[in-house]
C-alpha cells in the first residue's frame, strides 16, 4: 500500500544541516495499524508528511499503491490526498469559521459532490462519533474531545483508504484519547490503513505494529512496546 | 459547502480585518464619485459662462480680417448663405451653434446703427432634408445652452446663445443703445428703409457692439440689402475639446473659400478649465488607486498570514492551488462589489449636498459614475488581491504540520 525506499530527507535549518530522515526503508501493507514513535526531532513528522505527499525527499522514492507520488505534479498529489488519504491533526485544524456540518463537508466539496449528499454524508458521519446534536456548533464552542470527533468525521468524508494521523491524542485526556484510539481500531477493522505519530505510549501500544526513528533512521518495527524500549 | 460559503463565513469571522479594507475601496470610490459627479456639472456651468462670451469660432470671407468682425461686421465682402447649409449637413462633431449674419447700415433719426440679419435655429431644423443628419440631429457636445429650460422661447437668448429660437419676418430685437437712442420698447414699430418692423424685444446691455444693432430676420434682411442669398459672417460656438482636435481646421476643409477663425481668449479659457477639471480627477484617481490598492494588499497578505494553517489544511484536505486562489479572488471580488456600489452611493449622496456648497452648481446623480465606480472597485480590489492570493496558494502545506 504505501512503501519508501531509501528516503532521505535533508533541509537546513538556520544555515546548519539537518537530515531529518536518512536512508528510509518502509512498507506499509493494506489494513496495517503502525504507530510510529520516537523523540522530538527524530523524523517522525517528516516521514508522515512524506507519505501524505506534502513534502517531497531529497532522495529515494515514496509509492502508494505502487505509484510514485513524487513524480506526479502537486495538483494530482492534492487529487491523490482528496481520494484516498484521510489526515488527522494534533490541533485538529478545523475551520474556525464553520460549523462542525460544513467542517465535515469541506473534504466532500473538495470532492465535488452535490451539497444534498455533502449534508447527508456529513450528518451520519457525525451520527456515528457521536455529535449528532452539535452539528450548528462551531470549533470554539466544542470541547477539545468534540473537536477531535469532528475531525475524525472529516477524515473519513471521502472514505479513504489510508489515514495518516499526527499526535491525534496528543491534546487530550486520558478517557477522550482512549476514546479515540478505539475509534481508530475500529476504522482499522473496516479495512483502513492507518499511520499514527504519537508520544503516547497507551496509543502505540494499540497498534499492530510500532515504528521506533531515532535521528532520521527507522531503528525496529516491533509490536511490543516493552520489546521497544528495551531494544 | 460551496466555494462562496467558504468566502462569505470568512469575511464575517474577520470582519473588523475586513473593515480596514472595505474603508478604503469605500473611501475611494467615493471620493472619486464624488468629484467626478461635481466636476461634471461644474464643467456644465463654466461651459455655460463660457458661452454667454459668444462665438469662438467665425467664418469669414477670405478678405476679411477679425477687426472687420469687431466692427460690426459690415466689411464689403460677402459669402454664400449656402455655407450655412454645408456646415449644418457636415458630419462635422463640436458645432454647438450656428448663427450666419448679415449687416448693413441703417439711419434712424439721423444716427447711424448696425441692421443684422440673423437666420432662427427653428428654420434649420424645419428643413426636412437637415432632419435626421447634420448637426442637429446629434446630441450637443460642450454646450449646455439648446436644453436650458429657460432658454426656449426667450428672445433674449440671442445675447448670450448667438441664436434664437424663433423670428418672424416681420419681427426685430433691438440692442440695448439703440432702444434707448431711439426710445423703444417692445411693442413699438420701427420703420427701417421703409420696410414696418414690430419690435419684439430690447435685449440686454452686453457693453461690446451689439448694443447698437437692430436684428432682423436674415432673409429680409438679404431682400432689403438688395444683395441676394449670402452673409458677412458665420459665428460658431464650437465645443472646445474639438476645437483642440482640429475643428478650424476640418471647418477651413469643408469650406475652402472662406477664412476660419478662433476667438483664442475664449477658447483657450475653455480648454484651459475643462483641462484643469479633469487633471484634478486624474490626480485623485492616481491617489486613491496607489493608497486603496496598497491598503487592500496590506489586508490580502496579512489576512493570508493568519490563515496559513486553514490554508494548509485545505491543501492537505485535497484542495488544489487554483481553489485556493478562487478563494481569495472571490472574496477580493465580492469586496470590490460591495464597496463600488456603497462607495457609488456615498459619493452621490456627498456630491448631491456637498456640491451646490462647494462648487456652487446644482448637482444631479449620475447613473453612468455607478458602472465606472464597480469596475474600478473590482478592478482595483482583484488586482491588489491577486498577488497575495498567488502566494496562498503556492504556500507550502507543511506549514499546517509545522506551526502547531
Amino acid at each position: 500500500m504505501l512503501r519508501m525506499e531509501n528516503v532521505t530527507k535533508r533541509y537546513k535549518h538556520r544555515g546548519q544541516p539537518v537530515t531529518a530522515l536518512d536512508g528510509a526503508n518502509l512498507t506499509i501493507g493494506q489494513g496495517d495499524f503502525v504507530a510510529v514513535v520516537g523523540p522530538s526531532g527524530s523524523g517522525k513528522r517528516t516521514l508522515l508528511l512524506m507519505l501524505g505527499g506534502m513534502l517531497s525527499p531529497t532522495s529515494g522514492r515514496v509509492l502508494f499503491e505502487d505509484q510514485s507520488i513524487y513524480d506526479l505534479n502537486a495538483d494530482d498529489r492534492a487529487m491523490l490526498r482528496k481520494q484516498k488519504v484521510g489526515f488527522v491533526f494534533q490541533t485538529f485544524n478545523l475551520v474556525p469559521y464553520l460549523t462542525a456540518l460544513e467542517n465535515v463537508e469541506v473534504p466532500l466539496y473538495l470532492a465535488g459532490l452535490d451539497s444534498s449528499i455533502q449534508q447527508d454524508r456529513a450528518e451520519s458521519l457525525l451520527e456515528r462519533v457521536g455529535l449528532g446534536d452539535r452539528m450548528d456548533h462551531k470549533p470554539s464552542e466544542l470541547s477539545v474531545g468534540q473537536q477531535q470527533r469532528v475531525a475524525l468525521a472529516r477524515m473519513l468524508a471521502n472514505d479513504p483508504s489510508v489515514i495518516l494521523a499526527d499526535e491525534p491524542t496528543g491534546n487530550l485526556d486520558p478517557e477522550t484519547s482512549r476514546q479515540i484510539i478505539c475509534f481508530f481500531e475500529e476504522v482499522n477493522r473496516e479495512g483502513k490503513t492507518i499511520v499514527i505519530v504519537t508520544h503516547d505510549p497507551r496509543a502505540a501500544q494499540r497498534a499492530k505494529r510500532i515504528l521506533r526513528l531515532v535521528d532520521g533512521s527507522i531503528i525496529s518495527g516491533t509490536a511490543d512496546w516493552e520489546e521497544l524500549h528495551v531494544a | 459547502m460551496q466555494i462562496k460559503t467558504l468566502v462569505w463565513r470568512e469575511i464575517f469571522e474577520r470582519k473588523s480585518q475586513l473593515a480596514t479594507s472595505f474603508l478604503a475601496i469605500l473611501l475611494g470610490i467615493t471620493v472619486i464619485v464624488s468629484i467626478k459627479n461635481i466636476t461634471y456639472y461644474s464643467e456644465k456651468a463654466v461651459a455655460r459662462e463660457m458661452d454667454s462670451l459668444g462665438a469662438n469660432v467665425l467664418v469669414l470671407p477670405k478678405s476679411a480680417t477679425l477687426q472687420d468682425y469687431y466692427a460690426a461686421d459690415m466689411q464689403g465682402d460677402t459669402i454664400p448663405e449656402e455655407y450655412v447649409t454645408q456646415l449644418a449637413i457636415s458630419d462635422l462633431e463640436g458645432l454647438d451653434n450656428l448663427s450666419p449674419k448679415l449687416s448693413m447700415p441703417v439711419e434712424l433719426q439721423g444716427r447711424t446703427f448696425t441692421l443684422t440679419g440673423i437666420l432662427p435655429k427653428s428654420e434649420f431644423q424645419a428643413k426636412a432634408a437637415w432632419q435626421g443628419a447634420g448637426i442637429f440631429s446629434r446630441p450637443m457636445g460642450c454646450g449646455a445652452m439648446p436644453t436650458l429650460p429657460f432658454a426656449s422661447g426667450d428672445k433674449k437668448t440671442l445675447v448670450r446663445q448667438r441664436v434664437i429660437e424663433n423670428l418672424d419676418n416681420d419681427e426685430a430685437l433691438v440692442g440695448a443703445d439703440v432702444a434707448s437712442a431711439l426710445s423703444l420698447k417692445e411693442g413699438d414699430k420701427l420703420t427701417l428703409l421703409g420696410q414696418s418692423f414690430g419690435v419684439t424685444a430690447v435685449l440686454p446691455q452686453t457693453g461690446t457692439i451689439d448694443d447698437s444693432r437692430i436684428f432682423a430676420h436674415l432673409h429680409r434682411v438679404q431682400e432689403i440689402s438688395g444683395k441676394g442669398p449670402v452673409i458677412n459672417a458665420i459665428e460658431i460656438v464650437g465645443c472646445c475639446q474639438e476645437i483642440s482636435k482640429g475643428l478650424v481646421q476640418k471647418i477651413n476643409s469643408l469650406l475652402p473659400d472662406a477664412k476660419v477663425v478662433t476667438i483664442t481668449q475664449i477658447a483657450d479659457a475653455q480648454i484651459k478649465m475643462n483641462q484643469l477639471m479633469s487633471r484634478l480627477s486624474l490626480i485623485f484617481l492616481v491617489i486613491i488607486v496607489f493608497v486603496g490598492g496598497a491598503g487592500i494588499a496590506n489586508d490580502m497578505y496579512a489576512n493570508v498570514f493568519e490563515r496559513r494553517r486553514e490554508i494548509g489544511t485545505l491543501m492537505a484536505l485535497g484542495a488544489n492551488s487554483f481553489l485556493i486562489l478562487r478563494i481569495f479572488m472571490l472574496k477580493a471580488l465580492l469586496l470590490g462589489l460591495v464597496g463600488g456600489v456603497c462607495g457609488y452611493a456615498l459619493g452621490t449622496f456627498l456630491a448631491l449636498t456637498l456640491g451646490p456648497k462647494l462648487a456652487g452648481v446644482p448637482v444631479l446623480p449620475m447613473p453612468m459614475l455607478a458602472l465606472w465606480a464597480v469596475l474600478i472597485s473590482v478592478g482595483l480590489a482583484l488586482a491588489a488581491s491577486y498577488f497575495p492570493a498567488r502566494r496562498a496558494a503556492k504556500l507550502d502545506p507543511c506549514a499546517t504540520f509545522q506551526e502547531i
